[in-house]
């Protein structure tokens, strides 16, 4: 019996707007709804849509035999929710099959995991709880960002408790041995490693619309064959595929989803089962184990990650964002929180790649920008913008380090204060009944609220004491309310 | 193959880039390798590289019979010019031009420049042509600009040779659309009668055939290349200055866009004053965008040089920190390519001809100020992008050389020659 694992994924991230250097400043929203929306909902007739329908048809005609996984994003699942919630309710009808599994991920399909460790476990417990929130289970597989995965990610994927992982298994990575089969990390030997077999689903996304191909058309029988026939040691194969594949790039004439719709029952009669990763460990042992040293993706021709972090452009953006990530981290405004999960998302530094050739046009096709130098330009305007605000809330004149002990001030001087004002009271009632002179306690408290008060507007820097945490508090509030 | 060309300026005497560009096509040209040359200019200094063309100056050319001594033609031109060369032209005189001015030699003096009356030396240059297409061997005519049609088309009518035409720059682009019926009638005539166009870029292409009316069929783009810079001009020294510099470079005038650049530099100047722009060369609108500047209320940070020559105009560029080209209609445009070499990146406007063939340069609108400015803001703003676009540009100008050029003119030559027989 041989195992097939769908991985249909979804993700859109928020495009920016047009964002010139004299907006740096005076305008703080970002982003193109118009371009989001329309590309959403153009995705989402002509593939989410029905590609959901379908697999719920498949779904409900084998009884539940028919099991895939999709990866979808939070930003992804943010732009769904604003513009075309009804997607939203397909998925939660298939997720109430229990044919299908969600996996974990990047909120905002970032590079996160290149880049910081402590914003990449954030970033995934982000969406896995909004995941949990919307699909009522909590995804217990992880597939990164396009994939990307070395042997750093994998302990910082098995710190967050995954035991299974999905990446990339091109031959040039992989050498002589095969996708087919469940490895383990080497760094983490209890992660099971999933890998996508290429060929196999480029055989659907690139060549099942390709009357070139020797192999044209395509059928559900003659492809459930190949899987069958292979050899009978390989018992499992990963199809990782856009969802966007399904009735967008392969336009539902090409007859796509009859031919998923196919599959089920030519899978029955030879022996291959579509299930989930979460069943496949479940039922087969890793091999061996894999070690990557350098990190691998699904994307371009290298199957690393240049596409983001080829050239000077893309390493100086990165670079300035992740600059601010412990800032950021630190702040509490609602909508700085929300902007930083945005640029974050890795599509911004796809668009400033340089490559040329087939990857280059790869590239192009999905860019916004007629340019790498724009979509650079573009981006830096923003981030800018974005650092300017991050400035606002925190001087960079404090360091970080300094910059947390305040905080961690002020968010205790909350229950200082409740204390002293009971210690307060239960004084002044003591002081009542006790008839002394009450009113000299009481000036002696607007005292003290003074004299905190008047080294606000000081820069001193000292670290632990209490009264530069009563400076940050109003500093900080006429900062939120300048706004 | 042997190609007589008839052209305007040669280097080192330039006063446009048509020199520049006939020159590098020329070399390009013969570094393939076979290619026999005759280069006629109106007025040859002697000073000229030699060894890729024979060079014939039309001033040197006798269109009336004087009888002369071998050593006092070789006193008064040989300089310039191999005495025996003239004694081939002049058994070719082909009628009595004495009715024209003439000189002791017999030969029409041109000035070789673009003088008030251009019209009667394009005429003359035309005549000595038919005394040159009657003494030299060749088997093909190639002329370079309108100045030159009326001579190749004389030169094709004489001996029956196939005429090639390389448009550099036509009318519609010099004018911004008003043209003068005088070029435009003397552009069309040479198109019309040429047996294949040359242009140096789509863009040209594109006027030739909507606005000349020309076949198609007969317009081949050959986009121009530059010439390597010597490392004295690549080694000069930057003059540092604490603040940015912004350049452009170039006649002010209308087709160049200068009154854009002005408009950009005002908003960038806004938001950022440590900046210096400038504004390299001389032309008709200089004083008009002196104006512009006070008016912007930027003056203190916009300099004006006037017209630089030779070093002077490299020395610009290595003290740039971006070059700006923001032409409404440029045929081609070396300069940002020249820019490019001397590691400067350059904005160009989409309406430029080279912005087909450049990849690591800011593309935008000639008349799309905001995104002109934003383009000069980033380069100087942001290091990242002011080194790949300097580093990769050096790279892609490496990259287009005229031998290139040349082996596409010369498969041309090929297939017009083989189309006729």
């Amino acid at each position: 019996m041989k195992s097939v694992c769908f991985y249909f994924t979804i993700h859109q991230p928020y495009r920016l707007k047009r964002y010139r250097f004299f907006d740096i400043g005076n305008d703080h929203y970002y982003y193109d709804d118009f371009a989001d929306d329309e590309i959403i909902t153009r995705l989402a007739n002509n593939s989410y849509i029905p590609m959901a329908d379908t697999l719920l048809d498949i779904i409900k005609r084998t009884n539940g035999g028919f099991k895939c996984s999709i990866a979808i994003s939070g930003t992804a699942i943010e732009q769904l929710q604003m513009y075309v919630p009804e997607v939203i309710d397909k998925l939660r009808q298939l997720a109430d099959t229990g044919c299908v599994e969600f996996l974990s991920g990047t909120y905002a399909h970032s590079l996160a995991s290149l880049e910081d460790p402590e914003e990449f476990l954030r970033e995934v417990k982000m969406h896995d709880d909004l995941i949990h929130n919307l699909f009522g289970k909590r995804p217990s597989v992880f597939a990164n960002t396009e994939l990307i995965y070395d042997d750093d990610i994998a302990l910082l994927i098995k710190s967050m408790g995954f035991n299974t992982c999905l990446t990339e298994g091109a031959k040039h990575i992989l050498g002589w041995k095969s996708p087919n089969y469940v490895y383990n990390a080497a760094t983490a030997p209890d992660l099971n490693l999933l890998l996508t077999n290429d060929k196999l689903a480029e055989d659907i996304s690139r060549n099942f619309n390709n009357p070139e191909w020797h192999e044209y058309p395509l059928t559900a029988d003659k492809y459930v064959n190949w899987i069958a026939s292979l050899p009978a040691e390989e018992q499992v194969v990963n199809l990782y595929l856009s969802m966007d594949t399904f009735g967008s790039f392969l336009p539902a004439h090409t007859g796509i989803f009859e031919f998923m719709k196919a599959l089920p029952e030519f899978g029955r009669q030879s022996g291959v089962e579509f299930t989930t990763p979460s069943d496949v460990v479940a039922k087969l042992k890793p091999v061996g184990e894999l070690s990557v040293p350098y990190p691998i993706s699904d994307i371009d021709e290298a199957r690393d990650v240049s596409a983001w972090k080829g050239n000077e452009l893309q390493r100086e953006a990165l670079a300035k964002l992740y600059g601010v990530a412990e800032r950021v981290s630190m702040c509490t405004d609602r909508r700085l929180k929300q902007d930083w999960e945005y640029l974050q998302s890795s599509d911004h530094f796809y668009y400033m790649s340089t490559k040329n050739l087939a990857d280059g046009a790869d590239h192009a096709a999905f860019s916004p920008y007629e340019s790498p130098f724009a979509a650079f330009t573009n981006y830096m305007n923003v981030l800018a913008d974005f650092l300017v605000r991050v400035e606002e809330q925190y001087p960079e004149s404090i360091d970080n380090e300094e910059l947390n002990s305040l905080l961690l001030t002020i968010r205790n001087q909350a229950s200082e204060i409740e204390a002293l004002k009971k210690e307060n009271k239960s004084m002044k009632t003591n002081i009542m009944n006790s008839d002394e002179l009450p009113v000299p306690v009481e000036v002696k408290e607007k005292v003290t609220v003074e004299e905190e008060k008047a080294p606000a507007k000081k820069t001193t820097k000292k670290a632990t004491t209490k009264k530069p945490a009563e400076k940050k508090t109003t500093t900080k509030k006429s900062a939120k309310s300048a706004k | 193959m042997k190609a007589l060309m008839f052209g305007w300026e040669f280097p080192p005497h330039i006063l446009g880039g048509l020199g520049t560009a006939s020159y590098g096509l020329t070399k390009g040209m013969f570094n393939n390798g076979d290619m026999d040359i005759t280069f006629v200019i109106p007025k040859p200094y002697g000073d000229e590289e030699k060894g890729f063309a024979n060079i014939i100056g039309a001033c040197n050319t006798p269109v009336a019979w004087r009888d002369v001594s071998w050593d006092y033609v070789e006193s008064r031109i040989g300089k310039v010019m191999d005495p025996q060369t003239y004694f081939n032209l002049r058994d070719h005189i082909y009628a009595d031009f004495n009715y024209l001015r003439l000189n002791d030699l017999g030969c029409i003096e041109f000035s070789g420049r673009y003088p008030d009356n251009i019209l009667e030396e394009i005429n003359n240059y035309s005549i000595v042509a038919g005394v040159i297409a009657r003494t030299v061997d060749f088997d093909i005519i190639h002329s370079h600009d309108w100045l030159t049609y009326p001579a190749g088309i004389h030169a094709k009518n004489v001996t029956g040779k196939p005429l090639v035409i390389h448009v550099h720059a036509s009318e519609f682009d010099r004018s911004r659309g008003k043209p003068n019926p005088t070029v435009f009638a003397i552009e069309k005539d040479g198109m019309m009668n040429a047996d294949h166009i040359i242009t140096v870029s789509e863009l040209t292409r594109r006027t030739v055939i909507d606005k000349y009316g020309i076949d198609p069929a007969k317009v081949t783009t050959v986009h121009n290349a530059v010439i390597p810079l010597n490392d004295d001009l690549l080694n000069l020294k930057k003059r540092e200055s604490k603040d940015k510099v912004i350049t452009f470079l170039g006649r002010i005038t209308m087709q160049k866009g200068p009154e854009y650049f002005v408009e950009a530099a005002a908003k960038v100047l806004q938001k950022n004053k440590n900046v210096r722009f400038v504004m390299a060369g001389g032309g008709d609108m200089e004083a008009d965008m002196i104006k512009l500047a006070a008016k912007r209320g930027i003056a203190d940070r916009f300099h004006f040089t006037g017209f630089l020559r030779g070093k002077e105009v490299y020395q610009m560029f290595r003290d740039s920190d971006v070059y700006v080209m923001p032409s409404v209609s440029e045929p081609f445009g070396i300069s940002p390519l020249e820019a490019m070499e001397m590691g400067v990146p350059s904005i160009i406007s989409k309406q430029s001809g080279c912005a087909e063939i450049l990849d690591n340069v800011i593309k935008t609108d000639y008349w799309d100020i905001d995104a002109m400015a934003d383009a000069m803001h980033a380069l100087i703003s942001y290091p990242a992008l002011h080194n790949t676009l300097r580093d990769r540009g050096i790279e892609e100008i490496h990259g287009i050389t005229w031998e290139k050029a040349g082996k596409k003119v010369i498969d041309i030559y090929k297939n017009v020659i083989a189309n006729r027989n």
